[in-house]
């Protein structure tokens, strides 16, 4: 019988990789931008299972909304990601150090 | 077989796929393939969520995210040109601080969530169908009804994010050659044209001599 416990570790463990997944691949942005993606699903696997088990239809807006924040936000990070690759030719997170942040 | 133990084989199942997907995403050492192992834990957290009864939103995750966000993520990798080998520098030296911090989050958050509380909370009736609604019109009810102000936010936030990516990647060409509409738009056909009244005459002989046929 599936539990709400089922759900949430699944949604711990998705997040988990996600934050791994930043760490060791700090070069790449692209991969550092699907980690995102992924943090974002486990996120909204966390508010669907609320959602479904305390019967309450918010969390399942909720996921609407935050899909659509991060479809806007996965466009103009891909577009940032091609200028930069455009200006700089590299998409290197170490090699991006103008600023000196 | 008892529908509730193959719920759960479905879930362990899907939930597996889900995590082994995941896991391919941060260590496939191609990007296209890391594209598309996010494609297959987004189709598979599809899954989880239509097992969870919220259909409207598994299959919006399929459209936006497998047909539009995850293409858009295959151009670009596709488009760029990135030299693997350097990307993967550091990979092997950043491993063991990623697992540590990633095991010891894991750890912090199955502690704080209560796992043995939650199982108790086994899944009841779909709380749509107890309205009488299918999920989607229970989610469109709330969308339009208490949520419209937010739901409308939403389109403005897509709007802004098409205009800020357009702005962000359209290229200006200096060296072709292009017209101002603007004054294309203004230009008066007597400036350009000229026409010229002349009193029509008759040609008294043919202009070219005709040449014998042989």
């Amino acid at each position: 019988m599936i539990s709400l416990a089922h759900y949430i570790v699944l949604g711990a463990v998705l997040f988990c990789i996600a934050v791994a997944g930043l760490f060791i691949n700090r070069k790449n942005v692209i991969v550092l931008l699907m980690s995102i993606e992924l943090m974002l699903l486990a996120v909204n696997m966390n508010f669907v299972a609320f959602s479904r088990f305390l019967g309450d239809v918010s969390g399942q807006v909720f996921v609407f909304f935050i899909l659509t924040v991060a479809a806007a936000e996965a466009a103009i990070g891909l577009a940032i990601l091609v200028l930069l690759f455009r200006t700089r030719s590299t998409i290197n997170i170490a090699d991006i150090d103008s600023m000196k942040g | 077989m008892n529908p509730q133990l193959f719920q759960l084989i479905c879930f362990y199942a899907f939930g597996f796929v889900t995590v082994a997907a995941a896991l391919s995403v941060i260590t496939l050492r191609n990007s296209v393939h890391a594209v598309l192992a996010l494609v297959l834990t987004f189709f598979s957290a599809a899954c989880l969520w239509i097992l969870l009864e919220a259909e409207f939103l598994a299959l919006a995750l399929i459209v936006v995210y497998v047909g539009a966000v995850m293409v858009l993520f295959l151009f670009v990798v596709m488009m760029l040109d990135i030299d693997q080998a350097k990307m993967r520098e550091g990979f092997v030296k950043f491993l063991p601080v990623g697992l540590i911090v990633a095991a010891v989050m894991l750890v912090e958050m199955l502690g704080l969530i209560g796992v043995r509380a939650m199982q108790a909370q086994v899944m009841g009736a779909d709380p749509a169908i107890a309205a009488g609604m299918s999920n989607t019109e229970w989610l469109g009810h709330a969308l339009y009804t208490t949520f419209l102000l937010p739901f409308e936010i939403a389109a403005l936030i897509l709007t802004v994010g098409i205009v800020a990516a357009v702005a962000l990647t359209l290229r200006e060409r200096r060296a072709a050659r292009w017209e101002p509409a603007s004054q294309q738009v203004k230009v008066n056909p007597r400036d350009r044209v000229r026409i010229v009244k002349m009193a029509a005459v008759r040609p008294d002989e043919p202009t070219a001599p005709q040449e014998p046929q042989p």
